[in-house]
C-alpha cells in the first residue's frame, strides 16, 4: 500500500440537486488507517458526498482523490478499492448469508476463502446462520453482513453510510468495536452517522449540515477548544424552569439536554444569583453546577454562531 | 387503585405469535402527565407491546386500560383518545400544512370551526403560520417532526405514543422538539415515547427497559443509574440488553 | 464468465425463489390458451331458438329436424305467437323462426321460380349484434340453405381456419402479449428492485461492467420464456389443433426476435422508472394496452380509425402477431413474412441501443 498520499482528499466540491444545495464548497482529508467521522443530521450532505467518493456521482466543483486516484477520471480502478455499505439495506433479502457473501466476492473476482482472514472476525459471528436468508436477520445481524460483504473484496478505503442507524446501542457498541479492529488492520474508514454521541469512537470528525462543513477536529480537541463555561441545571419542573432561564440576561443559550438542562453563560453571568432569583420564583430541588461540554454542545454553538 | 391515577395500567399482557412470544407478562402502570420512555433492544418487543397499547392489536392474554379503555375490548375507543406519532408515518408530503391538520383533526373528529382556531394557534406557536399553504414534502425534515407531533396533539388526546420520533434530526431541532414534549406534558398530556437515543432516555421522567419480551428494568434515570451503579443511561442499557437472546 | 455465471445464478435464486411470481409466470400462458381456446370465444355456438308454426305440415317438420340436429342451434320448441316478446326479452330465446301459415305452397313456388314470397320471418334478440348476426347467419344457411345453392351466386369458402374458430386468431395474439408480459415487466421490475434494496449501488460500485449487470438479469427471463414459448406451442398444436402449417423454425427464430426486443424494452423502462410499482404502471400503460387495442390482436388493423394506423405500426406486438399468424395458420414462407421480421429485428436494435444509452454507470 502507498502510504505516502491520503487515503480520501476532497478538495472544494459543490453538487445541487436543482435548486438545492447538497454540498457547498466541501473539503476534507483523511489520513491513512484513520476512522474519521462524517457527523451531521439528516440533510447534512453526507449521502451525497460518499457518493462522489464512491464514484456514482459526479460533482458540480471541485475535486476528489480516493486513495490517491481521482473519482472521475480514474472512477473504474477506484471501485476496485473501495467497499460500500450504502445507508439502505443493501443485500439481497431473498438470499442467504453465504449466497450473499459469495455474489459480492465474485463481483469483485475473488473468492470468500482468499480473504477469510480479514472479515473472519465478523463473519464468524454469523457464519452459524449462513443458511438463513438475510431478510430474516436481525438489524445488528444484518449489519455484520452488510460489513462483511464490504470487506470481502479487501478494500483500502471503507465508505460506511449511517451503518448504525436505527440499531440499537448495544449492536452500535459493537459496531465500532469492529471498526477499531478493521483500523489496526491497516484500513482507512470515512463513516457517517447522525448520533453525535459516536463522535467519541472517531479519530477525527468533520460536522457538518445543511451541505457545509461546520469544523473537522479530532472529537477531544473539539470540545477543549470549545470557548465559554457550560452548566447544568435542574429543577423538580423542568419546563418551567426552561421558561424562566429564557428570561436572564446573561445567558447565552439554554436548552434541554436531559437530566440536565444546559446553559452557556454569557457576559455578567453569575451562578449564585440566578439560582437566588430561581428560588424565588418557587422552583424546587434546584441544582446547578459546570459542566463539560459534549460534541452535541460544540455542534449546537456551531450552529448557532451559524445562523447568527 | 383507581383509573383515575394512571392512564395506562397493564397486567401480564402477553402478545404471542405461533410459538413466539413476542411480548411475556408485562406488566406496568403510567402515571398522567408523566413522561414515559418505553426502551428496549431491537427485537426486544417494544413495537409489539405499543401497539397492543394503541389497540392496534389484541394481547393473547393478559388485561389492562389505556386512557380508562380496556386494551381488550375497547381497541376502536382508545384509537380515538390517544395521539400516536411515528417516525415512518407522519404526514402527507403533497398536502400543505392546514390540509395535513384538517385532515388529521377530521379525521379524530374535531369540530371544523374549532378545528380552524385550533390548527391555526397551533401554526401561531411553532411560528409555521407564514408557510401554512406550504407542501410538507418541502420542509426541512425538523419541520416535519414538529408539525407530526402537533397534529397528533391536535385532538387533544390524554396520552400520546410518540416511536422514535426524533431519528436523523439535528440536535437543536431534537431540543426543541423536546421542549415541545416537555410544554405538553407541562399541560397534562402524558408522554410514551420510544428512542435509541440514549441520552433521550434522561428527559423521561421514568423509563423502563424491555429485553427479550419482559420489562427488565423500571424506574426514574437517577434511580436506574445509582441501582445499576452506571454513569449514564447508555451503560444501564448495555448492561441490560447484554445477555438479550434475540434480535429483530 | 465465471462471474457471468454466477450472477446467472443469483438471478435465478431470485426467481425461483419467488415461487408466486414464478408460478404466474409459467402458468399465465397455460391458462391463457386454455381460456381463450374453450372458455371464451367470439364464435356463437349456441343460439337458442323457438319456432311459431300457424299450421303444421311435412315441410315445417323437415325444416325442424333440420334446426334441431344442428349443433350451432338448441331448439327451444314451439310457442304461440303471443308468446313471442315475452320470450325474448326473458332470454329464454335468442332468435325465433316464424313460418307462414302457408308455408308449404310458398317454399315449393320459390324452388319452382327461383322467387317469390317470404315463406319465414326470422326474430332476433340484436341486444348481443354479434350473436344476432351469427345466429340470422345460421337459420338463412340451415332452412334457406337449398334455395340458396339452387341458384346461388356467391359460394364462399372459409380458408385455413375452416371452422372458424376463434382460438386460433387468439394464440398468436396471446404470444404477443405473454413474452411482452414477462420479458418487459418481469425484468423492468427486477432492474428496479435493484435501486429501490440499494443494491444497485454496490454494484455499480463495483467492477463489473453495466453490460454484465445487464445480460445476467435478462439470461434467466429469457430461459423462462423460452419454456413458454415451448408451452405455447405444443398447447397449440396438440390441445387446439392448430395445423402450424408454416416452417417450425421460422416460428422460433421470428419469436426469438420477440423475446429480444421484449428484453430491450424492459431494460428502457428500468432506466427511466426508480420504483417497482412505476416500473409496473408503465408496462401496463405503455406495453398491454396498446397490445390489446392496437395490434390487431382483438380488432383488425384494417379496420382501425385512420388516425389509429399509424400508431399501431409503432406497436412491436402488431407485427409479431401478424407473422405468428402468417406462420402458424396460414403456413407461410419465410419469404412472406420477411418484412414483419425486418421491422421486429429493426425495432429490437433500438430499443436496445437507447436502453444502453440511458443505463449509466453513475446515477445521474
Amino acid at each position: 500500500m502507498d502510504t505516502s498520499t491520503l487515503a480520501i482528499e476532497v478538495n472544494g466540491i459543490s453538487k445541487s440537486y436543482g435548486t438545492v444545495k447538497a454540498l457547498e464548497h466541501v473539503s476534507l482529508e483523511v489520513q491513512r488507517g484513520e476512522i474519521f467521522g462524517l457527523i451531521g443530521p439528516d440533510g447534512a450532505g453526507k449521502t451525497t458526498l460518499f457518493k462522489i467518493l464512491v464514484t456514482l456521482l459526479n460533482a458540480d466543483e471541485g475535486n476528489a482523490k480516493v486513495d490517491g486516484l481521482d473519482v472521475v477520471a480514474d472512477y473504474r480502478k477506484v471501485r476496485s478499492r473501495v467497499g460500500y455499505m450504502p445507508g439502505k439495506f443493501s443485500l439481497y433479502p431473498d438470499l442467504t448469508i453465504e449466497e450473499n457473501m459469495e455474489f459480492f466476492a465474485t463481483l469483485f473476482g475473488v473468492t470468500v476463502e482468499q480473504n477469510y482472514d480479514l472479515v473472519a472476525p465478523i463473519y464468524k459471528q454469523i457464519e452459524p446462520f449462513k443458511k438463513r436468508r438475510a431478510g430474516r436477520l436481525s438489524g445488528g445481524m444484518k449489519q455484520k453482513l452488510a460489513l462483511s460483504c464490504a470487506l470481502i473484496h479487501k478494500p483500502s478505503v471503507l465508505f460506511l453510510d449511517e451503518p448504525t442507524t436505527g440499531v440499537d446501542a448495544v449492536s452500535r457498541s459493537e459496531f465500532w468495536d469492529m471498526l477499531h479492529n478493521l483500523r489496526e488492520q491497516g484500513l482507512s474508514i470515512l463513516v457517517s452517522t447522525p448520533y453525535m454521541d459516536e463522535a467519541s469512537r472517531c479519530d477525527r470528525i468533520a460536522l457538518c449540515n445543511n451541505g457545509r462543513v461546520l469544523d473537522i477536529d479530532s472529537p477531544q480537541h473539539m470540545v477543549e477548544k470549545f470557548d465559554g463555561k457550560l452548566y447544568g441545571i435542574k429543577a423538580h419542573d423542568m419546563y418551567a424552569l426552561l421558561k424562566s432561564l429564557r428570561e436572564e440576561n446573561s445567558i447565552a443559550n439554554c436548552y434541554t439536554a436531559g437530566e440536565y438542562h444546559h446553559l452557556l453563560a454569557d457576559s455578567g453571568f453569575d451562578a449564585q444569583a440566578i439560582e437566588q432569583r430561581l428560588v424565588d420564583l418557587g422552583h424546587e430541588e434546584l441544582e446547578i453546577k459546570p459542566i463539560v461540554p459534549d460534541i452535541e454542545d460544540v455542534f449546537i454553538k456551531l450552529l448557532s454562531n451559524e445562523q447568527h | 387503585m383507581s383509573n383515575t391515577d394512571f392512564i395506562i395500567q397493564v397486567k401480564d399482557l402477553t402478545k404471542q405469535f405461533g410459538t413466539f412470544t413476542a411480548v411475556d407478562h408485562i406488566t406496568f402502570e403510567v402515571e398522567r402527565g408523566e413522561i414515559f420512555g418505553f426502551l428496549g433492544a431491537n427485537g426486544a418487543g417494544k413495537t409489539t407491546a405499543m401497539r397492543m397499547l394503541c389497540g392496534l392489536s389484541y394481547p393473547t392474554s393478559g388485561s389492562g386500560t389505556v386512557a380508562g379503555f380496556d386494551v381488550v375490548k375497547e381497541g376502536e375507543k382508545i384509537k380515538r383518545h390517544i395521539g400516536y406519532m411515528s417516525q415512518r408515518f407522519s404526514l402527507y408530503d403533497d398536502l400543505t400544512m392546514m390540509e395535513n391538520m384538517e385532515l388529521f383533526g377530521g379525521i379524530y373528529g374535531v369540530k371544523s370551526r374549532e378545528l380552524k382556531e385550533r390548527a391555526t394557534a397551533l401554526l401561531h406557536k411553532l411560528e409555521f403560520i407564514e408557510e401554512r399553504d406550504t407542501m410538507v414534502g418541502s420542509l426541512p425534515l425538523g419541520w416535519k417532526q414538529k408539525l407530526a407531533f402537533a397534529v397528533a396533539t391536535l385532538h387533544r388526546p390524554e396520552i400520546v405514543f410518540l416511536d422514535e420520533p426524533t431519528g436523523g434530526v439535528d440536535p437543536i431541532t431534537r431540543r426543541q422538539f423536546w421542549e415541545m414534549i416537555y410544554q405538553a406534558a407541562s399541560e397534562g398530556t402524558t408522554i410514551f415515547v420510544t428512542t435509541h437515543y440514549m441520552d433521550e432516555a434522561e428527559y423521561c421522567n421514568r423509563i423502563s427497559m424491555m429485553v427479550d419480551g419482559k420489562i427488565k428494568a423500571l424506574d426514574t434515570p437517577a434511580n436506574l443509574k445509582k441501582s445499576f451503579n452506571a454513569a449514564s443511561m447508555d451503560q444501564v442499557f448495555r448492561i441490560l440488553a447484554r445477555d438479550a437472546q434475540r434480535g429483530d | 464468465m465465471r462471474g457471468f455465471l454466477k450472477f446467472v445464478k443469483k438471478e435465478t435464486l431470485h426467481i425461483l425463489r419467488d415461487s408466486r411470481t414464478m408460478l404466474i409466470a409459467l402458468l399465465m400462458p397455460v391458462v391463457q390458451i386454455l381460456l381463450f381456446g374453450f372458455a371464451i370465444s367470439t364464435e356463437v355456438n349456441n343460439v337458442n331458438v323457438a319456432v311459431v308454426v300457424p299450421k303444421w305440415d311435412e315441410q315445417i317438420r323437415q325444416s325442424i329436424n333440420k334446426l334441431s340436429s344442428n349443433p350451432y342451434i338448441t331448439y327451444k320448441g314451439a310457442i304461440a305467437e303471443h308468446e313471442i316478446d315475452q320470450n325474448l326479452r326473458s332470454g329464454k330465446v335468442d332468435a325465433i323462426v316464424v313460418f307462414a301459415h302457408d308455408f308449404d305452397r310458398l317454399m315449393t313456388q320459390w324452388k319452382q321460380n327461383g322467387n317469390g314470397k317470404a315463406a319465414m320471418q326470422f326474430i332476433m334478440d340484436a341486444s348481443n349484434t354479434n350473436t344476432a348476426q351469427a345466429g340470422a347467419g345460421y337459420l338463412n344457411n340451415i332452412l334457406a340453405g337449398e334455395l340458396m345453392q339452387s341458384n346461388s351466386l356467391v359460394e364462399t369458402h372459409m380458408l385455413f381456419n375452416p371452422q372458424m374458430k376463434s382460438a386460433f386468431n387468439f394464440v398468436p395474439g396471446i404470444m404477443g402479449m405473454i413474452f411482452i408480459l414477462i420479458c418487459a415487466m418481469l425484468t423492468s421490475v427486477a432492474i428496479v428492485r435493484e435501486k429501490e434494496t440499494g443494491t444497485m449501488d454496490v454494484l455499480l460500485v463495483s467492477p463489473v461492467r453495466p453490460l454484465t449487470i445487464i445480460l445476467a438479469k435478462m439470461t434467466p427471463y429469457f430461459i423462462l420464456s423460452c419454456i413458454n414459448l415451448t408451452t405455447i406451442l405444443l398447447l397449440a398444436r396438440f390441445v387446439l389443433g392448430i395445423p402450424m402449417s408454416g416452417n417450425l423454425s421460422s416460428i422460433i427464430v421470428v419469436s426469438l426476435v420477440y423475446l429480444l426486443l421484449s428484453l430491450s424494452l424492459g431494460l428502457l423502462i428500468s432506466t427511466i422508472a426508480k420504483q417497482q410499482i412505476v416500473a409496473l404502471l408503465i408496462s401496463a400503460a405503455v406495453m398491454i394496452m396498446p397490445i390489446v387495442m392496437l395490434s390487431g390482436m382483438m380488432f383488425p388493423v384494417e379496420n382501425m380509425p385512420a388516425v389509429l394506423k399509424p400508431v399501431s405500426a409503432i406497436v412491436p406486438a402488431r407485427w409479431y402477431i401478424d407473422a405468428m399468424r402468417k406462420l402458424l395458420i396460414q403456413g407461410a414462407s419465410f419469404g412472406l413474412i420477411l418484412k414483419d421480421f425486418l421491422i421486429l429485428v429493426g425495432m429490437t436494435l433500438a430499443l436496445l441501443a437507447i436502453a444502453l444509452k440511458n443505463f449509466k454507470d453513475k446515477l445521474e
